[in-house]
């Protein structure tokens, strides 16, 4: 077999190499030629052309999420923007890291793997922090739930996020679950995960301490998720070896599991200085960044890297994308104590190079040198790219396609009608079909998990502090408007965790976009960016890192811009957290805060009755969000509150519907101004709330004080919804509208 | 209801060892042992691959995908080193819970009928259950006959299986440890969820009653009686004040 050497290269620089095929431009091409005074050879060119692209070098996205970046500085943010993931403070001397990270295309493409290696990865991400991942989320969006596509991708996706979830024990504590015509073909499979660590344990992915050993641990390297390789390898080598090769990765959670376990006793013994999973890029991406970031050089014998596989080339081993992969720097007298805890896991560890202060990566293969770069041009001086934007021409007819034109249900007997419609609808039915697939429970610190607001996991047991989390975005409002739909999409992450009586302190994000290459799109883009930075810096939080997903589009149809906002917040003491349930005290009274607008721009009805998009999106006001969950988080801590809950898609008619049928409980709504607003509005900054009387006349004294509004809706009690003057539903029949939906699309799960 | 033992004392109770095997893939065996704790015993924590049982004085085979679940649920760990120990003990009186992969361990191990196979549906599946407890064992003396509980179910290989004669047997000596009330959550037969040997002190059970001791966190607090029961047991047994 013939190995294209650094010598071979440097003596033949006429000789075509496939760049195109491989993703890169001929400017990209000759830039790295320029970096490296030569023609790269073929296992370099499979290195930057993996490393270059816009999944790991971020070049279309760069210069807007700079912005981030200037955010004002946040006490509480330890590491911020660049790492595997940031770290933020939440007392006590513990630190949270969270992110979350998008899967989109292969889930289109293997449906059950494409969503479990996506959990594996934001899990190793977690992991590599120097954090124990404690909980899993998931906001998924598809084409229409009736779609036959649909049928084929939904349930592998679930089943694939709660079989390599439940597997390692992490507890899913929250997600979404959207069904839009434009994610027809291009699913969102966004996943989030969370771990906690002492602030002391923080790890970071760098490679320090010339002599170090350079350890890979976990799964074997095999020939899986290299896409361009194989090109590679069918044009410059032997033509009887097989080059098809699968491009979605498989995933094994138990492998997963042991390499977690064993990490964390590693971490514990103190046997690292650095560490890096690996993921996107395999071997070319943890290589070059943990050198770039550490004493500047490695020498990596491939040869040394245990292989599933004894047939892949240099360059396959290089681009691999094997899953329940780590790579560790360890001082040469600690290599023997790393490697027996991975024995006692039986996880394989290989030392497969060596830390210098040399300035290059060098890789050598079968005794000959087949890559000698700076690393730093590999994993950080990709190309940077200003792509144009322009608005699109058709946003201003959108606009103006004002949802008041619509006709509204008028007579009580319509509005019924509506109410039972829009419940039975998949984006706001019953989602336990989904739900009931993950494990809520594991590890015993869940304290609240779907189909609440928030996420509320228990860090301590003795000071009862915790944490919440939610995930939310809108891909309609962000398509009528996306600087306001990115905002909406914090505000009402924002107010989520506030409704669970946690204080918000950070965000993360993962931006689904269409191809960055139509100024529309990075015009959608660049407007969202500007959304979030202005929203966080309205609401006083850092942004501690994100995920930028392009190219979600088929043809010419991009999705709507998405971006999914991920929010944590901390609470004191769990003890104290707001349910959104009816009915589990006697006696409840129910109110409204925040204000009621008549804004249907993007709205579930809009969607669901008129098939319409068109108009604005509800308006953003983010100081009222922010006394809104100011007041919240104190009810919550006085214990005025026994339950709350966000008003957000569907308006209050969903609210009211989730909080009556999570325990049975009836209620008795006077509702104020016009019904069919009241009932279906989306507009932000609303928290429904129910307490005993005293509870709610001392958060009525508080809203006056701090100036939100709030106005008394009825009472809790009986076996009906009643609105009054409008109509009365017996809560069997809203059961059943609200929880046939699911089961009805994609298969009973109720054995006979 | 009320507790048939005489009350021990906390001491009691605290000197008795509860081992709980950590598989690789043992996912509840943190909250197994917080049970214990709870209960008012002292947890011991027992890794696979070692024939060391520390002297306990009951076993708890916790939940989780043991091995990945390879082969079949619970096969391989069936034949790992503790578990020969495990097998030994249980054969010597030394009380063993089995829990959702440990009821498949179990099974598996040759110590409990039947066997644990994918659910109905074919869905992974976690919802809180409704179980009417039918047997008294060791594990389950602190509840009172017949009693209703709620504690969750999450498997996903879960619907017990067993020939006619042996579910015929079963139920006729009354080694039905509990059964599904209100909805079969994954097709078991004769709405299964745990059964127990003849003499009550292996005992396996699909649900998870770990996951149902504090308000907090479960839907209820009647798990928390599997471990009160052992415990009560075995300090009724001398287990505790013998050490």
């Amino acid at each position: 077999m013939k190995i294209d050497t650094v010598k071979a290269a440097a003596q033949s620089p006429d000789h075509q190499q496939p760049y195109a095929a491989l993703g890169l431009s001929s400017d990209e091409y000759h830039s790295i030629r320029d970096i490296l005074g030569r023609r790269p050879t073929s296992a370099e060119l499979a290195m930057y052309s993996v490393m270059w692209s816009e999944h790991c070098s971020y070049k279309s996205s760069k210069v807007h999420l700079r912005q981030f970046s200037d955010l004002p500085h946040s006490e509480r943010l330890m590491v911020g923007i660049g790492e595997n993931a940031g770290v933020v403070d939440i007392g006590d001397g513990y630190a949270v890291t969270f992110k979350a990270e998008s899967h989109n295309h292969p889930s289109y493409v293997e449906p059950y793997q494409g969503a479990a290696t996506g959990v594996g990865g934001i899990v190793r991400d977690i992991l590599t922090m120097g954090a124990r991942p404690i909980a899993v989320m998931d906001p998924l969006r598809f084409g229409p739930a009736d779609a036959a596509d649909t049928a084929r991708v939904l349930p592998g996706v679930v089943a694939g996020v709660g079989g390599y979830g439940n597997c390692l024990g992490l507890p899913n504590i929250g997600g979404e679950l959207v069904f839009d015509e434009c994610y027809a073909g291009n699913p969102l499979v966004n996943v989030l995960c969370v771990g906690v660590m002492r602030h002391e344990d923080i790890k970071l992915a760098r490679a320090p301490g010339p002599g170090n050993a350079v350890i890979i641990f976990g799964s074997r390297t095999g020939p899986d998720g290299i896409g361009g390789a194989s090109i590679l390898a069918s044009e410059t080598f032997d033509e009887e070896k097989p080059t098809k090769r699968p491009s979605v990765q498989v995933g094994d959670p138990f492998t997963e599991k042991l390499l977690i376990e064993c990490c964390l006793e590693i971490f514990a013994a103190g046997l690292v200085v650095g560490i890096q999973d690996f993921g996107a890029a395999g071997l070319s991406c943890a290589t070059t960044e943990l050198a770039s970031a550490g004493a500047g050089g490695m020498h990596v014998v491939l040869d040394e890297v245990p292989l599933r596989d004894q047939t892949m080339t240099c360059e396959e081993i290089l681009m691999s994308e094997s899953q329940e992969r780590m790579c560790a720097i360890v001082e040469p007298d600690k290599v023997a104590a790393f490697l027996a805890i991975c024995a006692k896991w039986e996880v394989l560890a290989a030392v497969i190079g060596t830390v210098n202060v040399s300035g290059r990566l060098t890789v050598e293969w079968r005794g000959e040198q087949i890559v000698d770069v700076p690393p730093r041009t590999v994993a950080h001086d990709g190309p940077v790219y200003e792509r144009p934007l322009a608005r699109p021409p058709d946003q201003d007819d959108l606009q103006a396609n004002d949802p008041d034109r619509l006709a509204r249900p008028a007579s009580p007997y319509e509005l019924r009608d509506t109410v039972l419609r829009m419940m039975s609808h998949p984006n706001l039915a019953d989602k336990s079909w989904v739900t009931e697939q993950y494990d809520s429970y594991v590890r015993g610190n869940t304290v609240l998990s779907q189909p609440e607001d928030s996420g509320v996991l228990r860090i301590d047991e003795q000071t009862h502090r915790g944490i919440a989390l939610s995930t939310d975005g809108n891909g309609r409002f962000g398509r009528l408007d996306p600087y306001a739909g990115a905002q909406l999409a914090v505000a009402e992450a924002y107010r989520n965790v506030a409704a669970a009586g946690a204080t918000p302190i950070a965000i993360t994000d993962c931006l689904n976009f269409g191809s960055p290459e139509q100024p529309g799109v990075m015009w959608q883009f660049s407007e969202a960016i500007h959304g979030i930075a202005d929203a966080c810096r309205g609401l006083g939080l850092p942004v501690t890192g994100g995920n930028v997903s392009f190219y979600n589009q088929t043809r010419n149809a991009a999705i709507h811009p998405t971006p999914v906002i991920g929010v944590l917040g901390v609470i004191d003491d769990v003890r104290l957290r707001l349910r959104h349930g009816f009915g589990r005290v006697a006696g409840e009274e129910i109110a409204l805060l925040g204000d009621t607008r008549s804004e249907f721009g993007g709205s579930q009805w809009a969607g669901i009755v008129h098939g319409h998009l068109g108009g604005l999106p509800p308006t953003v006001d983010l100081a009222a969000e922010a006394r809104l969950a100011g007041v919240l988080v104190r009810a919550a801590e006085q214990g005025w509150l026994t339950a709350a809950h966000d008003v957000s898609d569907g308006g209050l008619a969903a609210t009211l519907t989730e909080s009556v049928l999570r325990y049975g409980i009836g209620a008795q709504i006077g509702l104020p101004g016009d019904p069919f607003v009241a009932l279906f509005s989306e507009s932000a900054g609303r928290i429904l709330v129910a307490g005993l009387s005293n509870g709610l006349a001392a958060l009525e004294a508080a809203c006056v004080e701090t100036g939100v509004p709030i106005t008394r809706l009825g009472t809790v009690g009986g076996e009906e919804l009643t609105i009054e003057g409008v109509t009365t539903i017996p809560l069997g029949e809203l059961r059943t509208a609200w929880t046939e939906t699911l089961p009805g699309l994609f298969g009973a799960v109720t054995p006979p | 209801m009320t507790a048939p033992n005489p009350r021990p004392t906390g001491d009691d109770l605290a000197n008795v060892r509860v081992g709980v095997v950590t598989f690789p893939g043992s996912l509840d065996d943190a909250d197994a042992a917080r049970a214990v704790r709870l209960a008012g015993g002292s947890p011991v924590m027992l890794w696979h691959g070692t024939h060391d049982l520390g002297g306990v004085d009951a076993v708890i085979l916790p939940g989780g995908f043991s091995y990945g679940d390879y082969l079949r649920a619970g096969a391989i760990a069936s034949f790992s080193p503790i578990m020969s120990e495990v097998i030994d003990a249980a054969k010597r009186g030394v009380p063993v819970l089995g829990i959702c992969n440990g009821f498949q361990v179990l099974c598996e191990s040759g110590l409990l009928p039947g066997a644990l196979t994918r659910n109905a549906h074919l869905h992974f599946r976690n919802r809180d259950q409704r179980l009417r407890i039918e047997a008294r064992t060791a594990w389950t003396n602190d509840f009172a006959e017949g009693a209703e509980i709620v504690v969750p179910v999450k498997n996903g290989e879960g619907r017990y299986v067993a020939a006619a004669a042996d579910l015929d047997a079963v139920e006729a000596e009354g080694r039905v440890l509990a059964r599904y009330v209100g909805g079969n959550p994954n097709g078991s037969s004769r709405d299964i969820a745990g059964v127990t040997d003849p003499t009550g002190r292996i005992v396996g059970l699909m649900p998870h009653p770990e996951h149902a001791v504090e308000e907090l966190t479960g839907p209820s607090t009647d798990g928390l009686r599997f471990f009160t029961s052992i415990l009560a047991s075995l300090v009724g047994a001398g287990a505790g004040a013998a050490t």
